[in-house]
């Protein structure tokens, strides 16, 4: 065994770790170099102590480089015996550079092309300005000697035959030169001269080790022990240093059961790749204090199918409960009354302790919504909506693609054609929802919108009510779904034509409504008078 | 942000360190161990008033967190916990007679004795009643987060507050020294929170909760503040604005992404609604030395009483941080 000790550690604490190891007797000490992150010394550090090793132990075979916070998963017996049964195999990830997709920085030719004399870690400006200019002034070096970049993992594990090829090159001094400028040189060093002398490259590292997005190791902890045990990985890195149960499950493992079975770390994988999705992409709609996305980087505005329905409370009498009955969904009332926050049943309080509370809503209207829909993730929400409603919601739904908004355009008339008001208070009434209407409607048919809006008039829609009830339904419920079999209670619109009339002839044109015929035919037929219209 | 706004910021800063060094003669050494503190030591900060009855569960706990030393500020408590702390061993103990409201509710004197001895530490800043959860608190100490977060290059780690409560008036939450509060009140609300932006600071705005579903419903911007920030890899040129809500410079301020990911957050368990609150809120209406001249203690105390009753039936039981994590109160970003 030889171990490399970073010139970064003071000569009091090496001389006290090495004498700690005075006792055994096949540990050496190789040549001290600093490392730092992505520098040569690295190489020369493993270089020296590859040397020292295939000097002094003439009886390895196969050398394996590890850290120190590299840990056994099994024993090292296991190892050598797997290692035995592959004398001829040279166990390093080594991969073109068009077939690596884990580079971090977008440096992957440039690494070879480029110099890089300065740190990365310390000189941050510098090592991005020399980039610059090197890219701006087309500077580029050659491989030397035709040599094809690879790439990979710097933990690997070498034949004693491939090793003293690579150390013992005469044209060794060339390639150490061009090496020493190229970035992160760990990680390709071995890598691309394993390729001109191995007979038989397995491409891929028998130590475990997984990198997060920023490209720094995944630290593993006492509580993946399990899961480490599992991957029936040699060796996994990194290891946090006080991780003691790790240490002392691993490495006093007595002997170990013999499993003999090939390394398989992909439930690892699963689980870091995951932690590196939730960093990057994070769980669509959700606003929280460390998820806080600008306008438009939502990666979805809201978690979860919804349905608004504009209109529809204001033609059919209890539409709420018929439509939680024919889709299975929670209904409610209107979620942005003015007054208070219409939940499902008037509930008070809703999913999450969200308040029914006006003001609390529109203090942070479009975060109520947001809320409302995480907190419902797995139930399908539906509310009423309309002029009468706070709008501030309005370029929210419509620019997000999980909103379903169907709207009878001129419903708001319904209600007001039943009221018992003065018709002058009608009037401006009307004028007054109407254009708050169609300032909505402008929005959901802008070029922004991602919605599925359907917009009918309400003269159109009263044509074939049922047609437009089944479609939306369907798509809330899935399509192939069976007809309805039992329709809302229309409420009665005998007079109605007249009072769109009469507001016409007070010069308010209720133009939204669509074009009404005059001979009041959706009032009572003529068959069966006084009895309210029914949705066939 | 402009170079005007940046120099003014700055201004601010150095305001805010002079008046911590300025309200230094506020505090008096009761028991100062600070030279037991090792380079690398997580520290805790803390100022506190009449809260003997906490304190031997807080040190517990945050002991089992892996918390090297508490600095503490005694602002005059009358109840023996001042002498409790000063026996503590891992404890250094500053007392106050002086004005918590003047001394911007003890971010000055906390500002004061991080300045002196948190410099280069990960300090941990943090009111008796609240209890810090982060991911994986269950199977690994705080300095596995530290040593994650300097790994990462990041300086500063938020954690929300959440307001616990308990089921039936605050009377029935009964709570003896000792024992684990979050037993007399397990349950808070899992998703009524307003966030906003505050551009000036850069920090994120957090309000709702219980406190504003039943105390602020006709001013909802005037519920309290939930956003913190309380783990900070402190340098002594830095400086919390407004209790550990914000910092600055302000980059310490952004513990959110923008870009539609999820940094690792925690939360702060608050476990101020216990049997406890109903004298202590009319000792502090008395005091006049909280936030927003006592607003909350004020609605409190007018009328609701004893009958005050913060559960509903959408409450959420705590059970542990991956309930927190799956419910989107805080996240493991990623670590893993």
């Amino acid at each position: 065994m030889v171990i490399h000790v970073d010139k970064a550690v003071d000569k009091k604490t090496f001389n006290a770790f090495k004498g700690a190891l005075r006792d055994l007797s096949d540990v050496r000490f190789s040549k001290r170099h600093r490392c730092e992150w992505g520098t040569w010394g690295l190489v020369a550090a493993s270089q020296a102590a590859s040397e020292l090793m295939l000097e002094t132990f003439p009886d390895v075979r196969h050398v394996y480089l590890a850290s120190g916070s590299c840990l056994p998963l099994r024993p090292v017996k296991e190892l050598i015996r797997y290692l035995e049964a592959r004398p001829k195999t040279d166990f390093i990830e080594s991969a073109t550079t068009s077939d690596v997709l884990w580079t971090v920085g977008g440096l992957d030719k440039e690494r070879f092309t480029l110099r890089f004399p300065f740190a990365w870690k310390k000189h941050r400006f510098l090592f991005d300005k020399y980039v610059e200019l090197q890219r701006r002034l087309n500077i580029t070096r050659k491989m030397p000697n035709g040599l094809v970049p690879h790439m990979g993992s710097q933990w690997w594990c070498l034949t004693r035959q491939t090793l003293s090829a690579i150390l013992q090159d005469p044209e060794r001094s060339t390639y150490d030169r061009y090496f020493k400028r190229v970035w992160i040189p760990d990680e390709s060093y071995f890598q691309t001269l394993v390729r001109l002398y191995s007979l038989n490259i397995e491409s891929r590292s028998l130590t475990l080790s997984k990198f997060d997005f920023q490209g720094k190791p995944h630290i593993f902890y006492d509580d993946h022990l399990q899961l480490l045990r599992r991957s029936d990985c040699f060796v996994a890195r990194k290891i946090w240093p006080h991780a003691e149960r790790l240490y002392t499950t691993f490495l006093d493992d007595p002997a170990g059961a013999i499993k003999g079975q090939e390394p398989n770390p992909g439930k690892i994988d699963r689980i870091f790749s995951k932690a590196v999705e939730r960093r990057t992409k994070g769980r669509p709609g959700l606003y929280m204090q460390s998820r806080f996305p600008n306008e438009d980087w939502e990666n979805g505005v809201t978690s979860a199918a919804y349905s608004i329905f504009e209109g529809f409370s204001d033609l059919f009498e209890n539409f709420e409960p018929w439509l939680a009955n024919a889709t299975g969904a929670r209904v409610h009332g209107h979620l942005f009354a003015e007054d208070r926050v219409q939940f499902e049943g008037g509930q008070s309080t809703f999913a999450g302790a969200l308040s029914d509370c006006a003001e609390i809503r529109d203090y942070n209207g479009r975060m109520f919504l947001r809320s409302l829909i995480w907190n419902t993730r797995g139930e399908r929400q539906c509310f009423m909506f309309g002029p009468r409603d706070r709008q501030y919601i309005s370029w929210d739904v419509s620019k997000d693609p999980n909103a379903q908004i169907s709207v009878i355009a001129g419903a708001w008339a319904v209600p007001l054609f039943r009221s018992n008001a003065n018709f002058a208070e009608i009037r401006s009434e009307a004028a007054r929802l109407q254009k708050i209407e169609s300032e909505h409607l402008e929005v959901l048919r802008s070029i922004y919108t991602k919605a599925r809006v359907r917009i009918w008039t309400l003269a159109d829609f009263l044509e074939a009510p049922m047609e437009g009830l089944q479609s939306v339904i369907d798509e809330i419920t899935g399509k192939n779904m069976r007809r309805l079999s039992e329709a809302p209670k229309m409420v009665d619109l005998q007079g109605f034509a007249q009072f769109l009339q009469n507001l016409k002839n007070q010069g308010m044109h209720p133009y939204l409504v669509g074009d009404f015929p005059p001979d009041d035919n959706y009032g009572a037929p003529k068959q069966r008078p006084n009895k309210p219209y029914l949705v066939r | 942000m402009g170079l005007w706004q940046s120099y003014r910021l700055r201004l601010q800063r150095r305001r805010w360190r002079i008046r911590a060094f300025r309200k230094r003669r506020d505090l008096t050494v009761i028991n100062d161990r600070t030279a037991n503190i090792r380079p690398g030591d997580i520290l805790l900060f803390s100022t506190l008033r009449n809260e003997d009855v906490r304190l031997p569960y807080f040190l517990k706990y945050y002991r089992g967190l892996g918390v090297n030393h508490f600095l503490m500020v005694d602002n005059g408590s009358t109840d023996g916990g001042g002498e409790y702390l000063a026996e503590q061993p891992d404890v250094s103990l500053w007392w106050t007679q002086s004005s918590y409201k003047r001394a911007r509710f003890g971010v000055d004197w906390l500002n004061w004795l991080q300045m002196r001895h948190a410099h280069g530490h990960w300090c941990l800043v943090v009111d008796p009643d609240e209890f810090f959860v982060y991911p994986f608190c269950d199977t690994r100490p705080v300095r596995a987060l530290t040593d994650w977060l300097d790994a990462s290059s990041i300086r500063s780690f938020g954690a929300m507050l959440v307001d616990m409560y308990p089921k039936g008036g605050l009377k029935n939450a009964k709570y003896l020294k000792g024992e684990n509060p979050l037993d007399a009140a397990p349950w808070f609300d899992s998703g009524n929170y307003s966030i906003k932006k505050n551009h000036r600071f850069g920090n994120l705005w957090i309000q709702g909760g219980p406190r504003s579903r039943a105390f602020f419903t006709e001013e909802p911007w005037r519920a309290p503040a939930l956003n913190k920030i309380p783990l900070v890899k402190w340098d002594r040129r830095y400086a919390y604005v407004s209790s550990t809500h914000m910092l600055l410079p302000r980059g310490l301020n952004l513990v959110y992404d923008e870009w539609g990911g999820e940094k690792a957050s925690g939360v702060l368990l608050h476990t101020k609604f216990l049997d406890t609150f109903a004298t202590k809120a009319e000792e502090e209406l008395e005091r006049r030395q909280h936030y927003a001249n006592s607003h909350e203690y004020r609605a409190y105390a007018e009328g609701l009483r004893d009958s005050v009753d913060l559960w509903c039936k959408w409450s959420e039981q705590y059970i542990n941080w991956r309930q927190l994590e799956i419910l989107g109160l805080m996240s493991k970003g990623n670590w893993a």
